[in-house]
């Protein structure tokens, strides 16, 4: 038996690597119909800001090859909603939940981590991921992502709202020209972990309306069709630490990945977690079975322990 | 209710298309899926997933649940019809018998049943007519006089005359070429349907637009208007939150809601038409959250 279990920081044992992806599981009241949300090693919950949310007008979905593009615009209840009845809920059946936030103003950010610190149920709380993919307010809708000094600054501020044993994971985008000098300015202001990596911005046109077929005219890219990008982002982030360039880190691997297959392999180029995202709309217990595909695999290739696997392609 | 019971209420099977016949412009599909067939109810949904496991198609395509029959020889079957207009439809129309698909359900809410023995009127457009014979059959066990109108494009696209014929006391057909029944919308004869059944309830399934009629007309005569949407979803299970739509909750405030959890049913005076405009539906100004000038 292969053993699974991986630390991410702060103290916190998870008892396997695989994870839900943000957006892509709600708060957990609905996958948990389909397999227990505490056999995954972390729930991560749909991004949450300061203040309710509608979200952007329909359509907000069009189908790509091999995935799809969305364009929800954060809809979400707002943190207080958050703190009183989702995480709540997620300790009730014994979730270890990694919540994602968000904000449009690195205040923002800051507020939400300091009222997640203040709920009841933050003992459920694993870690924090920042979800810095959202337009700047301050800086023309820029998306904080692609600005190393404004991924820092909201880095620094969650960072400061939040105990030391709370590990802080900054979600990158794929979009920008470097993903090493974003990686590396919120590793130096504070971020105890990366998460790789968010959607591709895309569009699509309706080609019988000759319009752009989304509501919010672009939108995200996620399926297996963005896994190539992943495994290249996370391979980058991880050869720069190798290299020296980038405090060494965990990362946690996200994008395309549909089978303990497709999670072999960006743990093979240097995730140390993975989730599991748009697949769960093709198959909601695809999380849990990933695990167990990737379990299988790790045993067949001789592997005693899931960290032995982590970054091995690095090299050979 | 316990944990148990509420993991129970879905579920996800391998199911065998065991017939798959024409019907006018339509594919009627059966499928072995006992689990789905145990629990469902008339209105709720399956969703299908497309083309195996390592299909580059990887949303699943929602149908209503035309009719369940939890003992049959096979095992517990669902039937649905379908509409190949696309290539995750098309790949459904084109299982033969002995194939498999994947099915999750049943999902969404179920229509709501009077308590009391009310007329009630079932109204589909083209195949979204398919979930209403087994809800005129539960209608009528309850005492219910069942009325049905069904109305199309055109003559093919009708799904289910003689079906209604069979299981409502009365049916009118509408086509809007004249090739069936009476030329015209299904709204036309609504009016006289309701005042001369006396109707209190008037449930409908079909496009927005034929939706919307149908509440302005159930409103204009005091009834309730109860009607299933058909929202495009990614997943149909409640996590992607692409298939919202504005609908009016019960503390009169707006929210775009998930069409597949708090749907596929929605009162038709709850649901916000004014914001529906040719396949886009905006978030009014006064939703909850909705975007302020210079924001989002």
């Amino acid at each position: 038996m292969v053993d699974l279990s991986v630390d991410l920081g702060g103290g916190h044992r998870l008892p396997n690597p695989l994870m839900t992806a943000s957006g892509c599981a709600a708060n957990g009241r609905e996958l948990h119909r389909f397999f227990d949300v505490a056999d995954l090693g972390a729930f991560v919950t749909k991004s949450v800001m300061a203040d309710p949310r509608s979200g952007r007008g329909t359509p907000r979905m069009a189908e790509t090859p091999s995935g799809m593009l969305n364009s929800i615009g954060l809809q979400g209840p707002g943190i207080e909603a958050f703190v009183d009845e989702d995480l709540p809920w997620l300790q009730s059946v014994g979730a270890r939940v990694l919540p994602s936030i968000a904000g449009s103003s690195s205040t923002e950010y800051a507020h939400v981590a300091a009222t997640l610190r203040a709920s009841r149920a933050f003992d459920a709380v694993i870690g924090v991921e920042v979800n810095i993919s959202c337009p700047n307010v301050a800086n023309r809708g820029l998306v904080f992502a692609c600005d190393p000094l404004a991924s820092a600054k909201v880095i620094a501020l969650v960072r400061e709202q939040l105990p030391r044993d709370i590990p802080v994971f900054a979600k990158l985008s794929p979009d920008v020209t470097d993903i090493t000098a974003i990686a590396a300015a919120c590793v130096k202001a504070g971020a105890d972990g990366l998460t790789m990596i968010n959607t591709l911005l895309g569009m699509v046109i309706d080609t019988d309306r000759m319009r752009p077929q989304l509501g919010g005219v672009t939108g995200g890219l996620s399926g297996p069709g963005i896994r190539p990008v992943a495994v290249r982002a996370i391979w980058q982030v991880r050869q720069a630490m190798f290299e020296g360039r980038i405090p060494t880190v965990p990362i946690i691997g996200v994008g395309g990945v549909r089978t303990g297959r497709d999670a072999l392999e960006l743990v093979a180029a240097g995730a140390s977690a993975i989730q599991v995202g748009t697949a769960v709309f093709n198959d909601p217990s695809a999380p849990v079975r990933v695990l167990r595909e990737l379990c299988e695999l790790l045993d067949a290739k001789g592997f005693e322990r899931f960290t032995d696997a982590v970054a091995v392609a690095h090299g050979r | 209710m316990s944990e148990r019971q509420l993991r129970a209420r879905v579920t996800q099977e391998v199911a065998e298309v065991i017939a798959t016949r024409r019907v006018g412009a339509y594919q009627h599909l059966t499928l072995v899926a006992p689990g789905v067939a145990e629990l469902a109810r008339p209105g709720q949904f399956v969703a299908l997933a497309v083309g195996g496991e390592t299909s580059g198609t990887l949303l699943r395509r929602s149908f209503s649940i035309h009719k369940v029959s939890p003992s049959g020889t096979y095992g517990g079957t669902v039937e649905i019809v379908v509409s190949a207009v696309g290539t995750g439809t098309r790949w459904i129309v084109d299982r033969a018998p002995h194939d498999t698909i994947d099915v999750v359900g049943p999902l969404g809410k179920a229509f709501p049943l009077p308590t009391d023995p009310v007329a009630c009127v079932l109204v589909g457009g083209g195949y979204g007519s398919a979930p209403l014979f087994w809800l005129a059959a539960e209608l009528r066990e309850r005492g219910c006089h069942v009325e049905m109108v069904l109305g199309a494009a055109s003559e093919d696209r009708l799904f289910g005359v003689v079906e209604a014929r069979r299981s409502c006391d009365g049916v009118t057909v509408t086509t809007d070429d004249g090739s069936a029944g009476q030329r015209g919308w299904v709204s036309d004869p609504l009016p006289e349907i309701i005042e001369r059944t006396k109707a209190g309830v008037v449930y409908g399934c079909g496009p927005m637009g034929m939706l919307e009629s149908i509440t302005r007309v159930a409103q204009a005569h005091d009834a309730v208007a109860q009607v299933a949407v058909e929202e495009s979803m990614a997943c149909g299970v409640g996590v992607c939150m692409t298939c919202v739509m504005p609908v009016v909750g019960s503390d009169g405030r707006t929210r775009m809601v998930r069409s597949c959890v708090e749907g596929p049913v929605f009162r038709g005076d709850r649901v916000r038409w004014d914001a529906f405009d040719g396949g886009h539906a905006r978030v009014p100004d006064d939703a909850v959250g909705a975007p302020k000038v210079g924001g989002h």
